[in-house]
């Protein structure tokens, strides 16, 4: 139960990101991999309280769950790995490499549109 | 709206440290292992074993985490070594500025290996980086033999798999080939070493994985420069 911390850090990210562009953030997207340790709803709890009655408060989360795939080393097809079967199902070969599934990743942060003052 | 992409690593704080610590460590010539396992799997027992059978005059030190309590290294103290706790009041885990934080007063250049012993969870360790050059699991008879398929995360990113307390295997009814089993399905190729620190069994090579593995450090540093 470590999510609490991560959305510290993806909070901290967010406005920092904010800060730098004058702007208040108002929904931020996070890829998670499946072998990440991290449980996305876990993860939307701790986010939401951290925010609850905040300046942050409302701000959207945005999870891609990202599932665990290989790229084959022998014929280069890319593929889910499913109940820990490694075999390429094109060329049936066991020779791999993961690509994808361990992201504990910030994509993108959506901030309000900046208006120039008429004052 | 406006979409700012970001692309960076949520923990690229934690990120950072590790990698200016694992710097210090090439630069030292310090092999820094990570040891993680559930509460009780025999991590601080594996140590104690460790300490007493490596040569006096190997540079060996030991950080070791818990939440509460100096209880760990005041046992691993009596192998004469430098061991410094790190109590973590709550967290369930050790990130690398408490590492950075607890070597500030130890001279690296003085260190061959430093183990790292972290706190018992399966979960949260295999998040952050500690600027080690390899992550060991441990996992004892006494538990499951599908933890690796429970906790997938931590037995993808570990080098080594230590199986501990193989002397309890004729009481237990734990299947040790399918649990080596279970850890390969989840990390293809994965290093297993059995281990009994009751008995004596395995600790040889577990020993011998420790200086193949230092000089495999050795040769990396070497060539980089």
């Amino acid at each position: 139960m470590h999510e609490l911390g991560i959305a510290q850090s993806v909070l901290d990210a967010v406005q920092a990101e904010a800060a730098t562009r004058n702007s208040k953030p108002v929904k931020v997207g996070l890829r998670i991999g499946e072998l990440s340790a991290i449980d996305p709803d876990a993860l939307r709890f701790s986010f939401e309280a951290l925010t609850a009655e905040t300046d942050l408060q409302g701000l959207t989360l945005d999870i891609e769950f990202c599932r665990r795939r290989h790229r084959c080393l022998d014929c280069a097809t890319e593929f889910e790995v499913k109940d820990f079967i490694f075999d390429c199902p094109q060329c049936g070969t066991n020779r791999n490499e993961c690509i994808s599934g361990e992201e504990l990743q910030l994509a993108y942060v959506e901030l309000e549109e900046y208006e120039p003052s008429t004052a | 709206m406006n979409r700012v992409p970001l692309e960076k690593k949520v923990l690229s704080e934690n990120d950072r440290v590790a990698a200016e610590l694992r710097e210090r460590f090439r630069q030292n010539d310090v092999l820094v292992v990570n040891l993680i396992s559930s509460p009780g799997s025999g991590k601080t027992t594996l140590l104690e074993k460790t300490l007493e059978a490596l040569p006096r005059t190997e540079r060996v030190a030991v950080l070791t985490g818990d939440i509460q309590t100096e209880n760990d290294a005041n046992r691993l103290k009596r192998s004469g070594f430098p061991t410094k706790q790190i109590t973590t009041g709550g967290t369930c885990h050790l990130d690398a500025r408490m590492i950075d934080k607890h070597l500030a007063d130890w001279n690296l250049g003085e260190l061959g290996i430093l183990f790292i012993e972290n706190v018992g969870n399966l979960v949260c360790p295999s998040s952050y980086d500690l600027g080690e050059a390899a992550k060991i699991v441990l996992l004892s008879v006494t538990e499951g033999e599908d933890k690796p398929l429970k906790y997938p995360s931590i037995f993808f990113k570990s080098e080594l798999v230590i199986i501990t307390k193989t002397d309890l295997l004729p009481y237990v009814p734990f299947d040790i080939a399918k649990a080596e089993e279970n850890a390969r399905k989840v990390h293809p190729g994965v290093e297993v070493v059995r281990v009994s620190c009751t008995a004596g069994y395995g600790l040889q090579e577990w020993l011998q994985w420790l200086e193949v593995k230092k000089t495999a450090v050795r040769q990396e540093a070497e060539s980089y420069v």
